[in-house]
């Protein structure tokens, strides 16, 4: 099962993956209000057709659904040429802060039901809806040091217990942010509470880690498994099911841009929304 | 010979080539306007310019030679310099300063004190040593720069333009000290100066640089009253006029002739005094030989007589006192008479 | 009673832009102070950890300085005074640091000193150390990130300083090194120091770096950055809290420094 190829190339292909994935992460802060030029210009007259959704759309997404809201974003705006769709990727929590200091969006969609709670208690969202779940797998180095895999002989989904030991270097998210929180409820079911050596701000954080072997394995969600294509291992295991993320989506009471948010909600919500997010590993929700 | 180099440096537009000589006691003085390489002879004596061409070497032993690539860096080589700002390690106290040769070379901390405190006393600063160099003049700065340079018993000594920070009349106090240092000094002395006043009051002999070449050499009192280019003739004071003598007249190379009084032939250099120049409004009576019309260009008071430069077939630097200056109502531009009595003119072979 | 002849006014364009500085750096902290849930306070004080990361922060960041000072000091030197060649090029590469993203530089220590790392493999299999994720590490990183700004203000210093002095030295007797103690060192002294309250101070504040290579755990990682940054996951009152002790201390700190030097550079 494990293999063992692990060159100096691998080495540097995932380095540098992981590098672009971090530069990445500290570079997407931005956020624009001012609609591009042209765009604010409409000219009635020249409408065709259906003029389809106009301006721009500011959307709040977590850091994990970069790869699903990237292709969906392109769609939308193939169907609405008029249309700038601008995505600010980053922890939902951070997210979350930002929105309640009064950060201009459309649409916020978080990983975790606590932060659109947060949003819904301050009276800044009025209804969402959960579009995804996203358990969390336990990621392994491609050279795999300590040689976890499942006991053999055994039939079913492994316990968590039966795959890493607190003597392992494990990366886990902090308590503070979602995958912590479900990171944290899913080693105290396995009696692993000591098992953690670095509790990350970001799950992309312990990613890089487990990427670059520098630890022994690693809580992520099952979507950053599927990102990470073959440059790691993952294994499923018994606990993960204590504790999904539900992924509720909602529009901002004061959205800019309603038509569009509500648009783009739907988008997500619709069959092609949800074959795109099982294509990158999300289940369904329940 | 105690010293005994000879210094080729090119660097940029300087092509130095100087032959150094000097005796165990004697002081050479190095005389040379800005520019003509004094201070980087100086830095390759020091050890602190690698020259691109000759030999330093010191009581025989060889302190740098290109030919064999030897070079002694400044700090194995056992000389003393006094720099033109004094330059004392300012977070040290004057002390510390003096001593700080003696610390570099291992000697204790008793005896450093002890030498200290001797050469503070020499150089008349007995009981300043706790001071900081920020607390001292700019004349005391100088003496504790001597201090330091000579406390560890050099064999060579190197001032560089050492009293030319200094105001007129701390230079005169300091120049007197330093001349009665270095006549206790038993090493050989390199002076560099600009002054030709410090090189004659402190040298036993001068060397002229200009753009890298020794142009003169002598005893400072030849060098003085016999300049061989015009800039030691402007130095001393001296107006040179190159000709050719034929018995007692000189027939100047630039036009016009000189009387002089003693006899000479073949081509002369004739000296004249500024203070030998009278001038006069209108051509003077009675027969002076040296009688010239002359144009005042341009005129410096210099103490209680004021300096004219004047122009004409024969240029001469005249000094008249101020009163007679006023008197004669000379302003640049005036049209006057310049004498000169045969017997105030020197005249040497070129 | 006038010390000087000169007009002690500030000149309008100098004092408008000064002002409005003061104010873009101080109202922040005025911001802060504001919202802070002072009744909260003892209670959020006394949580557990903060002391840990506060104490681990003022280690870490001392130690980052000393070891800065150690490697930075002659590093700077080299660059200021020797002829060495490809100077400009050793300059450029040793501000990487400060234009990096420090994440990056976090990743970039893995590749070095990380299991998998080029010394830090070596380590292991020699000596079985690990750096990763230990308060070594956290040193490493805030050592990475905050040198720079050392080397950066004693090279500025040694460069102003006058070379004649070396001169000096060296005509009495003093081979290089020597110089370098008892006259280089001594007369760029408030360069250096200037340059190591700038290098404790980011390295006090470095967070990116520190959470990637040095990981976050309470105790032996945790520095007072990290905990604030995840409380405000969270509880923003609480880091806001923390955010003010850390500043307390470490303005305490300068503060108290400053007066030592001011005291000592008089006396």
């Amino acid at each position: 099962m494990s293999p063992r190829p692990g060159g100096p190339r691998a080495v540097r292909l995932l380095t540098l993956a992981g590098l672009v994935a971090l530069a990445g992460l500290v570079g997407c802060t931005g956020e624009g209000r001012d609609a591009p030029p042209g765009v604010a210009e409409e000219e009635p007259g020249e409408w065709a057709g259906d003029p389809g959704l106009t301006g721009t759309l500011t959307v709040f997404a977590a850091a994990s659904l970069t790869d699903v809201f990237t292709e969906l974003e392109t769609r939308l705006e193939v169907a609405n040429p008029q249309l700038e769709v601008r995505i600010n990727y980053a922890g939902s929590s951070a997210l979350a802060a930002q929105l309640a200091q009064g950060a201009p969006a459309d649409v916020f969609a978080s990983a975790d039901e606590a932060q659109m709670a947060r949003l819904e208690d301050d009276g800044l969202v009025t209804d969402s809806d959960v579009f995804a779940r996203n358990p969390l797998m336990l990621a392994v180095p491609l050279d795999n040091p300590e040689g976890i895999m499942p006991p053999e002989g055994r039939a079913g989904i492994p316990s968590l217990a039966d795959l890493i030991t607190a003597e392992m270097t494990v990366a886990v998210c902090a308590p503070e942010v979602p995958c912590g929180a479900a990171a944290a409820e899913v080693l105290a079911a396995a009696g692993l509470r000591d098992a953690p050596d670095t509790y990350d701000d970001d799950v992309r954080s312990v990613l890089t880690k487990v990427q670059l072997g520098e630890v022994d394995a690693g809580l992520v969600y099952v979507s950053d498994v599927h990102a990470a294509g073959d440059e790691i291992l993952a294994y499923a295991f018994e606990e993960s099911s204590r504790a999904v993320n539900s992924y509720p989506i909602g529009v901002l009471e004061d959205a800019p841009n309603p038509a569009a948010a509500r648009a783009f909600v739907d988008l997500v919500l619709s069959e092609a929304g949800q074959q795109a997010l099982a294509a990158a590993g999300f289940q369904p929700p329940p | 010979m105690s010293l005994s180099a000879r210094v080729g440096v090119r660097r940029g537009s300087l092509a130095l080539d100087v032959p150094v000589e000097v005796a165990d006691g004697e002081v050479l003085a190095v005389l040379g306007p800005n520019g003509a390489g004094k201070s980087t002879l100086l830095r390759v004596l020091a050890g602190l310019l690698a020259p691109d061409d000759g030999r330093v070497a010191v009581d025989g032993s060889v302190w740098d030679d290109v030919r064999t690539g030897t070079h002694l860096p400044a700090h194995r080589r056992p000389l003393g310099v006094v720099f033109q700002d004094a330059l004392l390690f300012p977070h040290l106290s004057v002390a510390e300063n003096v001593a700080f040769g003696l610390r570099a070379r291992g000697v204790g901390k008793a005896e450093r004190r002890a030498a200290a405190t001797t050469w503070l006393e020499r150089v008349g600063l007995a009981g300043l040593g706790d001071r900081r160099p920020g607390q001292l003049s700019g004349g005391q700065a100088q003496r504790v720069a001597l201090a330091r340079a000579l406390v560890g018993d050099p064999a060579v000594l190197l001032l560089d333009e050492p009293l030319s920070a200094l105001d007129a009349r701390t230079r005169l106090v300091v120049r007197a000290e330093l001349r009665r240092h270095l006549a206790g000094f038993g090493g050989s002395t390199v002076l560099v100066t600009h002054d030709p006043v410090d090189a004659m009051a402190l040298a036993d002999r001068v060397v002229v640089v200009e753009e890298g070449r020794v142009v003169q050499t002598g005893p400072p009192d030849e060098v003085s009253r016999r300049p061989r280019t015009d800039y030691v003739a402007r130095l001393v004071g001296l107006s040179l006029l190159a000709g050719t003598a034929e018995g007692t007249t000189v027939r100047l190379d630039a036009g016009g002739a000189v009387a002089v009084a003693e006899e000479a032939t073949g081509p002369v250099f004739a000296a004249v005094r500024p203070e030998s120049v009278a001038l006069y409004l209108a051509r003077p009576e009675g027969s002076p030989r040296n009688v010239w019309p002359a144009r005042l260009v341009g005129a410096t008071p210099h103490g209680a007589t004021v300096r004219c430069e004047l122009d004409g077939e024969v240029p001469l630097v005249a000094d008249v006192t101020g009163t007679a200056f006023t008197e004669l109502g000379l302003v640049p531009g005036a049209e006057v008479w310049a004498t000169v009595k045969a017997s105030e003119v020197a005249v040497y072979a070129r | 009673m006038r010390r000087t002849a000169r007009d002690p006014r500030i000149p309008v364009p100098l004092l408008v832009p000064a002002t409005v500085g003061v104010a873009f750096l101080v109202l922040p902290l005025v911001g802060l102070l504001v919202r802070a849930p002072w009744s909260s306070l003892g209670e959020q004080l006394s949580a557990p950890g903060v002391g840990e990361a506060l104490r681990l922060s003022l280690v870490s960041a001392t130690v980052a300085t000393l070891l800065s000072l150690v490697l930075g000091v002659p590093l700077a030197w080299v660059l200021a005074r020797s002829r060495i060649r490809g100077r400009s090029v050793l300059r450029a590469l040793v501000t990487v640091p400060l234009v990096l993203p420090p994440v990056v530089g976090g990743v970039a220590l893995f590749l070095v000193f990380g299991r998998q790392g080029i010394v830090g493999s070596w380590l292991d299999d020699a000596f079985g150390i690990t750096i990763p994720f230990t308060t070594t590490a956290v040193v490493l990183s805030q050592t990475f990130v905050a040198m720079p700004f050392l080397v950066v203000s004693v090279e500025g210093a040694l460069r102003a300083a006058d070379a004649r002095f070396e001169d000096v030295a060296a005509t009495l007797g003093a081979d290089r090194w020597t110089t370098f103690r008892r006259v280089t060192l001594p007369l760029v002294a408030p360069g250096v120091a200037a340059g190591a309250v700038l290098c404790w101070a980011r390295a006090l504040g470095e967070f990116g770096a520190t959470i990637t290579f040095a990981g976050n755990f309470p105790g032996t990682t945790q520095t007072m950055p990290l905990a604030v940054y995840l409380a405000l996951q969270r509880e923003p009152e609480a880091a806001i809290v923390l955010s003010l002790v850390l500043l307390a201390v470490s303005l305490g700190t300068l503060l108290l420094l400053r007066d030592r030097w001011l005291g000592r550079a008089a006396g």
